[in-house]
């Protein structure tokens, strides 16, 4: 109905607002929210802002070798600092190149800002040279988007861009702006003085009744357990604090998603470990046998969750989350509170510090012994070896030799970013950086960009696997450009290892496309970018190479020759429930243990 | 639990939840590419659209109403509910079949070809219906006809064997009786 409506601006009469061109507009309104790097490529569309920029000392722009290396180096930036990532490319293949990470972003609520150039508007719909319908392409995969057709409204669009990308659930907005409004003079205003035309107020504060409710429901627990994710983090460094606070108060077991990681200190007696498929074996089976679930910024993603119907089938659920639409989604609540995280882990602290509750210390007492019974079977156990690397011992050792140092860990995915997650341990929120909800191989590199952007002085490191890295290696160029001393840690058993061990579990062993024929000689090719290149192909000599690479101020390719069979477990098989979690030890017969229907999931 | 195994791991576990039609009533900022927001969740989420009217409302206010009949279990239906408030171009969105006040209207457009006999019965039952006659020829009629959705199956179910060839729909249409707005 409204396709063709163009929404006419008022027109601005303060004589307070200074009169600029849009691509001064846009380079203002990015130093005014207090932007202070950004990642782009330039092309036809956005000319006049990378004109804008080249008179912007404020504003440091890193140039990147491809769009979704952009995305991901904003993910990474914005996952590390709480800040918002911004992008800036160009129509066309600009924009459907970042196309990747805007959707990772939205599956993982990242903040990020992603201007896009357009075709100018007298062309749009003529299938002009690098037009494509951009706002329409990423309508699906971002938080909100715009495209500004009206120089008067661009100030205001991107003041209320960063808006909806940093607060509520935060996440991904596009602004298209085509290239005559770049051109064309308007008035500026500042981020306070900006006009709003949308009705955005997300709820931060939980429902008081229903905090009191919950809070008697925690403290009448016999088996309790706090079930955390990426919303923990998203909530800010203090959300976290709160949660270490309110684990204390209420004597109940942690577990985490992949992307709360760090929210609670992996080095806390409470920790069980990450929750699910490929989860610690404790976590899970708490996970399964708890009276009182608390979720708390997670949204039972059914890499949680495994079989539904046999999902924690005895207990209570609360589930505290800032987006309406994540309550009651896939599993049914018992007490939905909608709130940020941290806030309404505020207010349950204060509920229950006012209400004198105290948690049944003897039915805690049996939970722990269970809890301890569960962790006695060591779950993530693995048969080491004296002549290969096994993978799980290279992120064991990685993490010893950089215990206590300042570090940040990106991942890609795959078989790599499971034993990250299981043999990397995080006391502090920021530190984890992953792809998460879509599972985006190539995520890593770009992404240790990002974060090394945001800390040039920290070691960062990213966990990778020889098949991901591939996708997004253009980056180490964009490193090398910028002095960006990231460590690239490839754990290369030569296979797209997680697909070679599904293909193994579930498909007979028919190995179809996933053995990495041809690989790079990763060595080589990092002196060829103009990195530092380093091999390890004996445990013996692993240390030294680990300590080599943290102590190159260069970035590193380190090519880590692993064990090639190695299969990723524990695992919850398929359609299976928590409790039928397999361990390393029975793998030879997993395959008998999925079942049809299991075999047809993802 | 269920004896059987799920049909898949995403399997809600939850089928004694029968499917209902609601009609849901959404107010969004008239800009570009609003119905498509809206269009674009139901499909990508899966949801059915059994029918969607939509104009813009209230030009200084810049919003467009939006009603949409859909049919889904009550959890099915939150979610609807909880994804569309969640749009940052929606200001306001109810189940307003959840409401005993609710008032569902739709119009339609029935062409009945005939002659003789049935062209007079056509005639007779579209007066019972209080169905208006907005243009004829010699061999036709068009009729305009207001009401429940179910009291337009009705007039079509008896106009088809009297030489119903074409309809034309709005779609419902709703509003809460009383001083009570959306």
């Amino acid at each position: 109905m409204t396709a063709i409506t163009t929404i006419e601006a008022e027109t601005e009469t303060e004589s307070t607002a200074q009169i600029m061109t849009g691509a001064e507009i846009v380079v203002r309104a990015l130093v005014d929210q207090g932007v202070t790097d950004l990642f782009g490529y330039p092309g036809g569309a956005v000319l006049p802002i990378y004109d804008a920029l080249f008179h912007e000392p404020r504003l440091n722009h890193i140039l990147v070798r491809h769009e979704q290396g952009a995305t991901h180096a904003a993910e990474g930036y914005a996952r590390s600092t709480g800040r918002c990532g911004v992008v800036l490319v160009t129509s066309g293949p600009g924009a459907t190149n970042a196309v990747t990470g805007i959707t990772d972003a939205l599956m993982d609520s990242i903040p990020m800002v992603v201007i896009t150039g357009q075709v100018p508007t007298h062309l749009i719909g003529t299938d002009a040279f690098q037009e494509c319908d951009t706002v329409g392409i990423t309508r699906p995969c971002t938080k909100h988007n715009y495209l500004v057709k009206n120089v008067a409204d661009l100030a205001s669009v991107l003041h209320e861009a960063f808006k909806i990308a940093t607060t509520g659930r935060p996440g991904p907005v596009v602004v298209d702006i085509p290239k005559d409004v770049q051109f064309a003079s308007g008035p500026y205003v500042g981020p306070g003085e900006a006009r709003s035309s949308h009705n955005y107020h997300p709820r931060v504060m939980g429902d008081p009744g229903k905090i009191a409710e919950a809070a008697a429901l925690i403290a009448g627990a016999k088996r309790p357990i706090l079930y955390t994710g990426g919303g923990v983090i998203n909530a800010g460094p203090k959300a976290s604090e709160s949660l270490r606070e309110f684990a204390r108060l209420t004597g109940a077991p942690v577990t985490s998603t992949l992307m709360g990681l760090g929210a609670f200190p992996a080095s806390d007696p409470a920790w069980l470990g990450m929750v699910g498929m490929h989860g610690a074996f404790e976590a899970n089976h708490a996970m399964h046998d708890c009276d009182v679930m608390v979720a708390i910024g997670s949204r039972f993603d059914d890499r949680v969750t495994g079989r539904l119907d046999a999902f924690s089938p005895g207990s209570k659920k609360i589930h505290i989350d800032i987006d309406p639409s994540s309550i009651g989604k896939v599993v049914r609540t018992d007490i939905g509170i909608l709130g940020d995280a941290g806030q309404v882990l505020d207010q349950l602290i204060a509920a229950w510090k006012g209400a004198r509750l105290k948690p049944d210390a003897t039915a805690a007492k049996a939970w722990w012994g269970q809890i301890d019974a569960w962790r006695s079977r060591k779950g993530f156990a693995y048969r080491n070896s004296s002549e290969l690397i096994k993978p799980q011992y290279a992120i064991q050792r990685l993490y010893e030799l950089t215990r206590g140092r300042d570090v940040y860990i990106t991942t890609e995915v795959g078989q790599h970013q499971m034993w990250a997650a299981q043999f990397f341990h995080f006391d502090q929120p920021n530190r984890w950086m992953t792809s998460g909800g879509l599972g985006t191989m190539g995520y890593g590199l770009p992404a240790a960009v990002g974060v090394q952007v945001a800390h040039p002085q920290s070691l960062v490191i990213d966990i990778a696997g020889d098949a991901s890295v591939q996708m997004t290696m253009q980056e180490m160029s964009t490193a090398i450009q910028f002095d960006l001393p990231i460590k690239i840690f490839i754990l290369n058993n030569e296979w797209m290892g997680m697909v070679r061990q599904w293909q193994e579990l579930l498909h007979g062993q028919r190995y179809s496309h996933s053995y990495s024929s041809s690989l790079p000689d990763f060595v080589m090719m990092a002196e060829a970018f103009g990195a530092v290149g380093l091999r390890a192909d004996h445990p013996d000599e692993l240390d030294a190479k680990i300590l080599e690479m943290i102590d190159t101020p260069r970035p590193v390719i380190f090519d880590c020759r692993v064990e090639r069979a190695e299969n990723c477990f524990p695992m919850i098989p398929s359609g299976k429930a928590h409790n039928e979690m397999i361990l390393g030890e029975d793998a030879p017969d997993m395959g008998s243990v999925i079942d049809a229907a299991g075999r047809k999931l993802v | 639990m269920s004896a059987e195994p799920p049909a898949s791991a995403y399997d809600m576990g939850h089928k004694v939840e029968t499917e209902s039609l609601a009609t849901f009533a959404i107010l969004v900022d008239n800009e570009p590419g609003v119905l498509h927001r809206v269009v674009g969740l139901f499909a990508a989420r899966g949801y059915n659209i059994e029918s969607l009217t939509v104009a813009e409302t209230d030009a200084g206010a810049h919003t467009s109403r939006i009603t949409i009949v859909t049919r889904g279990t009550p959890q099915v239906l939150a979610q609807i509910e909880a994804h569309v408030q969640k749009m940052v171009s929606t200001r306001h969105v109810q189940n307003v079949s959840l409401d005993p006040n609710g008032v569902e209207r739709e119009l339609a457009l029935v062409k009945v070809r005939g002659t003789g006999a049935e062209r007079v019965e056509a005639l007779r039952i579209a007066d019972i219906f209080r169905a208006k006659v907005i243009d004829t020829t010699s061999q036709s009629f068009i009729f305009e006809i207001t009401g429940a959705s179910s009291k337009i199956d009705k007039f079509v179910g008896l106009m088809t064997p009297l030489g119903l060839v074409e309809v034309s729909r709005t779609g419902v249409l709703s509003i809460e009786r009383g001083e009570e707005t959306l």
